[in-house]
């Protein structure tokens, strides 16, 4: 027969009896191999009938009276109930043992065990409904993931019903163990994947995330705190407070909730900032916006909007203050976008995409816009603390100036600096003297007080506080190098020099 | 045509004023806030300190017998061990080639951030540049106090009032 064999009969029977539905009878009888559960619930049902009449039969006569449903089964050919495929008939068995009274080709008895996880939500009509979700929201995706979450309440009845198991085969001397039985959300995968992989024409994967469906179905304990109580309980005490078996529920258990979602995806690229009024993310102080716009906002709701997204997150190489502009190549950036609907770009597409931003703003433009993978978004970071960046600045002095009293910055290489925490971060950041250093510097005279002053520094130089000299605290400064007072007027990021991501020829 | 930019004080910092601290005529002080709360503590231009003629001799930030701000240590984010100063806690004395002695108050509640240790060294830096690198110290007020810490002080508007009635009055 299907996938009990002999040894499993009293159990299975023990199982029916108590009112398990036919895959919970496979799972407990500890049936391994997949393809059985996947029978259509009816026909399984039939055949444990049909397996455990034979078994009654040979059992003996003495039952009869004891249990007339089954009386009228073996009065009917096994072939023709089948036939008929009328579960009612054979349902109508199983319901007199408990106080409903089922009439012909209503549907099958709720599991006890399962609560009708393994019967209702595993038929066609729930994967359909299941579907229509997925498909409503018009996701792309090549694979899915599925999730399952079912309700505490069912730890509850999977053990007692391990409590009756083990004392069956207690009877025919025999120890279980806990490892044989086949778990619920187990049979669950095995019977609903190949049902979801048919209806969404795509393959499961369990490692590529792509479409991610739960069911959640309500209760008041946590799972944790249930499974870690069932842990701890003594057997008796179970027995006294849950009936062993439990009882059949009228109603199967539905599912509450059924939640899809996509895997992120991630676009990256390189952002040019001309304006000296925009911050890189929204600037809210005491909850009031003081600034309208950010680079990272430009930048991500027109990819928010094409890639239907829930939500994003904007990371980049550093960043710079709202009133400096970043020129040259640009900033890598690199925008996660939280549960998108559409997911395939071509490279056209992105290149249009990236019009898009481009035509949409004159304070920033993007450049190299690609998807790339989480994995390579960590390049990004690791460039952060090591690279260089090249500015230029904008320097007022206090005192009169002529080109030679300037020409002499040319030709430092590799300036020291003491770095004090500048005044305007010492709130948020420890307090602490950084050697930093400046490569090369080189000076434009432009009249009196001004002059350009180009960079190159390591990374993490304060540029502004190198020039204006922050109250004395970084040591030497531009005014302490000139011998008057300094201030920097603007400021440009000429270059971030991180190679990622790759430029691309557009 | 060289027109001239806000200096960095005047960019980021709101200057408040406490004039004859402790009742000592003159001996006024500038705090200048932050955006983002840190206070600075310097001397107000009326401060006898920066009258012509002054010669500072000596700096001195241990206060009493066991206090020394320069023992002040910060660590973390958080400025952990920091001394938390009232606005009457003397930051430091100054004493001059003439004799006479001067104490600097913190003016505001608050945890000393670091003092200005340039300024034992060359003390003229305090009298040339009082409102950046002459600054005496630098006070980080409770997040939850940071609004109310000015309300005893002066605006620049009002501090200009009572400088012109010390004026009148000496004149
Ligand atoms: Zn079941």
């Amino acid at each position: 027969m299907f996938a009990l064999t002999e040894k499993d009969r009293p159990l299975a029977q023990m199982l029916l009896d108590f009112g398990a539905c036919p895959r919970c009878i496979l799972r407990f009888c500890g049936a391994g191999l997949q393809t059985p559960y996947r029978c259509p619930h009816k026909e399984l049902l039939s055949e444990v009938h049909t397996f455990l009449k034979n078994n009654k039969e040979e059992e003996g006569r003495c039952c009869e009276t004891a249990d007339p449903p089954y009386k009228r089964i073996r009065l009917q050919d096994p072939e023709v109930a089948e036939g008929l495929n009328q579960n009612g008939s054979l349902q109508s068995s199983l319901m007199e043992s408990s106080e409903n009274v089922a009439c012909e080709n209503s549907p099958p008895n709720v599991c006890s065990v399962c609560l009708g996880i393994l019967q209702e939500s595993c038929e066609r009509d729930f994967v359909k409904k299941v579907c229509q979700k997925v498909n409503s929201a018009e996701y792309q995706f090549t694979s899915f993931v599925f999730s399952v979450s079912f309700p505490p309440q069912l730890s509850v009845r999977e053990h007692a019903a391990w409590l009756l198991v083990k004392q069956e085969m207690g009877k025919q001397g025999l120890s279980p163990a806990k490892e044989d039985i086949v778990q619920l959300k187990e049979a669950y995968k095995w019977i609903i994947h190949p049902l979801l992989s048919e209806e969404l024409s795509v393959p499961a994967d369990g490692k590529v995330v792509d479409a991610n469906f739960n069911f959640i179905l309500q209760s008041v304990f946590t799972r944790m705190a249930v499974i870690k109580a069932l842990e701890k309980i003594k057997e008796e005490d179970f027995r006294k407070h849950f009936p062993c078996p439990p009882t059949s529920p009228k109603t199967p258990c539905a599912a509450l909730e059924i939640q899809c979602t996509n895997g992120a995806i991630f676009v990256a690229g390189r952002y040019n900032k001309y304006s000296r009024d925009l911050p890189q993310t929204p600037w809210i102080i005491d909850g009031e916006r003081k600034l309208e716009s950010s680079v990272e906002e430009l930048i991500s709701e027109p990819l928010v909007t094409v890639f239907k997204v829930d939500s994003f997150n904007f990371s980049s190489s550093g960043r710079e203050d709202v009133d400096v502009r970043t020129l040259g190549n640009g900033r890598p950036f690199a925008v996660e976008l939280v549960n998108p609907r559409r997911v395939h770009f071509a490279t056209e597409e992105m290149k249009e995409l990236q019009q898009t931003i481009n035509n949409s703003t004159d304070k920033i433009k993007v450049r190299d816009l690609q998807l790339v993978t989480r994995e390579a978004i960590g390049r990004m970071k690791e460039g952060e603390e090591e690279k260089t960046k090249t500015y230029s600045a904008l320097v007022w002095t206090e005192k009169a100036i002529q080109k030679g009293d300037i020409s002499f910055l040319d030709e430092m290489k590799e300036l020291k600096l003491d770095q004090k925490t500048p005044l305007r971060v010492l709130h948020r950041r420890p307090l602490a003297v950084r050697p930093r250093v400046i490569h090369t510097m080189q000076s434009a005279y432009i009249d009196e007080h001004h002059f350009r002053l180009h960079l190159k520094t390591q990374a993490g130089t304060y540029i502004k506080e190198f020039v204006h000299g922050d109250f004395g605290r970084t040591k030497p400064n531009m005014g302490s190098l000139l011998g008057t007072t300094a201030d920097i007027l603007e400021l440009d990021v000429e270059s971030v020099d991180v190679d990622w991501p790759p430029a691309l020829d557009n | 045509a060289v027109t001239m930019a806000p200096s960095v004080t005047e960019r980021y910092f709101t200057r408040w004023y406490k004039p004859d601290v402790k009742g000592n005529p003159c001996e006024d002080h500038c705090i200048l806030q932050h955006s983002n709360r840190i206070c600075v503590i310097t001397l107000a231009e009326a401060h006898p300190l920066l009258q012509n003629g002054k010669t500072i001799k000596s700096i001195n930030y241990q206060i009493s017998a066991n206090c020394s701000r320069l023992q002040n240590k910060v660590s973390g984010k958080s400025k952990r061990g920091a001394q938390f100063l009232t606005e009457l806690a003397p930051l430091c004395r100054i004493s001059c080639s003439d004799g006479d002695e001067y104490t600097i108050y913190s003016c505001i509640r608050g945890r000393l951030m670091e003092v200005n240790e340039s300024i034992l060294d060359n003390p003229s830096i305090l009298q040339d540049k009082p409102s950046t690198e002459g600054y005496i110290a630098v006070v980080l007020p409770k997040f939850e106090e940071s609004k109310g810490i000015t309300q005893g002080l002066l605006t620049q508007k009002e501090y200009q009032e009572v400088l012109l009635k010390r004026f009148n009055s000496t004149a």
